[in-house]
């Protein structure tokens, strides 16, 4: 089972490198959304320093839904769905490989880009790593999440809007403490507890949403 | 004697029998509402410190009551029809959904036009406001996705997975929205009210409860009607019914 699991993964790389434009464009969006911040509030270094972590991981949550669409849209276009679908390997730990490696292309670049970006905003060099954390943890969970949404919403006309309708209210929880995090460490308060919470939230979502999302697929391609 | 528990769960049979249900529900709610209105308006005493603008308690509370339980009540039906995946299961969670969205709707609406003489603002970002803003954003999503969905049974077991996943979600929403909240410490306002509440004013918020539960299921109940005729139109019942005879 491990090996067809690393088969997916691979494969699924192997494409985003093929097709690097897809990649790029997502961290270009998140790199253009965050600059677009200190032009729409103005350049004051001290309101940018406190919204930093806000606005980035607003923008990665942004980021995360416009990748999410292409999930699973290619594989059911051409049939590898229903290929997986049909396959010995449960769904659920397919789904599961195919998020990891859309985690891979879509949210590791974010999360390796984010504290250029945070110094941007002059945001103290010493909590850059409490940010790049937070964004680690954070960037599955979203994933995981938008995976379920984006096999609910699979071959639908205007997928793209319904998308994000359906998946950013559930981001809610991880927008708040994933920001909260960066926000208790600049205050001195220490992040700790926030990043705790986000390993919490990253193992509940690990174990349940690949499985919601198999769900989801069956309900979608059946 | 063995009870039949499924008798009622196809549509034939439901039909004429949701008629009558929705009919009762609508005159008890009327009632109920009425005396609840009355009880707060009339009977109840005036607030010592806010006055005649708490007044709006009698309506913003039941409706924020039944806003949560009602996605509650739709997830219930969505797990069911998903479970064991009876047909009429998935109506009564899509025919839940817009009186959901209504009571939320009409929670923030009241809020802030409570808000607005008693804090002098019409929005804070509570923790309460907040979250029910989310839950209005969540039932807007079901509502959204399954009327993308063409095929009914497609939208409803889309619906019910939305619904289910919504579920978990909303305990992590609040707790993470308070917890934002207390963080940010940002509005000085709070929603406690009074320690003691004089009797009148809670029966009277007891009673519009009770009011607002029974329209929705009164409400629920036509549009599941509305639901059944529409996707059982070529049964051979519905045409009955068409032609006057059913």
């Amino acid at each position: 089972m491990l090996a067809a699991l690393r088969c997916v993964i691979h494969r699924d790389l192997l494409l985003a490198v093929r097709r690097s434009s897809d990649v790029l464009t997502v961290l270009l969006f998140f790199v253009i959304v965050v600059s677009l911040f200190p032009l729409g509030v103005g350049p004051d270094p001290a309101l940018l320093r406190t919204i930093a972590p806000g606005v980035i991981w607003v923008a990665a949550l942004l980021a995360s839904m416009l990748a999410l669409q292409r999930m699973f849209a290619s594989d059911h276009a051409d049939g590898t769905l229903e290929q997986m679908l049909l396959g010995a390997t449960p769904l659920g730990m397919t789904v599961a490989a195919k998020v990891l490696a859309h985690w891979l292309i879509s949210g590791l670049p974010l999360v390796l880009i984010s504290p250029v970006l945070a110094l941007q905003f002059d945001f103290p060099q010493e909590l850059l790593g409490v940010l790049a954390l937070s964004l680690a943890l954070g960037t599955p969970i979203l994933s995981l999440i938008g995976a379920i949404g984006a096999a609910l919403t699979l071959g639908l006309r205007g997928a793209g809007a319904l998308l994000s309708l359906l998946v950013l209210p559930l981001y809610v929880p991880v927008l708040i403490i994933g920001a909260g995090a960066a926000e208790a460490a600049a205050s001195g308060m220490g992040g700790h507890a926030q990043l705790l919470l986000l390993g919490a939230l990253l193992i509940f979502a690990g174990a349940f949403a690949p499985w919601a999302a198999a769900v989801a697929l069956r309900i979608s391609v059946e | 004697m063995s009870i039949n528990w499924f008798k009622y769960s196809s549509p034939q049979t439901f039909f004429p029998l949701a008629g009558k249900l929705a009919l009762g529900f609508g005159v008890l709610a009327l009632l109920a509402c009425g005396v609840g209105l009355y009880l707060g308006f009339f009977v109840a005493p005036t607030d010592a410190q806010q006055g005649e603008a708490y007044r709006i308690i009698f309506i913003h509370v039941p409706a924020a009551w039944m806003s949560m339980f009602l996605y509650l009540v739709m997830a219930f039906w969505a797990g069911l029809g998903l479970a064991f995946n009876t047909r009429l299961s998935g109506m009564m969670a899509s025919a839940i959904a817009p009186t959901g969205a209504l009571f939320t709707f009409l929670a923030l609406w009241t809020g802030s036009l409570w808000g607005k003489p008693t804090w002098g603002t019409w929005w804070v970002w509570d923790a309460r406001l907040t979250s029910e803003l989310i839950l209005l954003f969540l039932y807007f999503g079901f509502m959204a996705l399954q009327a993308a969905i063409d095929d009914p049974r497609r939208a409803d077991k889309a619906g019910a997975v939305l619904a289910l996943v919504g579920v978990v979600n909303i305990p992590i929403i609040y707790f993470s929205v308070k917890w934002w909240n207390t963080l940010h410490q940002g509005a000085s306002v709070s929603l406690t009210k009074a320690p003691t509440m004089a009797a009148t004013m809670l029966t009277g918020m007891a009673v519009m409860a009770f009011g607002f539960w029974f329209y929705s299921i009164a409400a629920a109940l036509m549009r599941a009607r509305c639901i059944m005729l529409e996707r059982e139109r070529a049964s051979e019942w519905v045409a009955d019914y068409a032609r006057g005879s059913g």
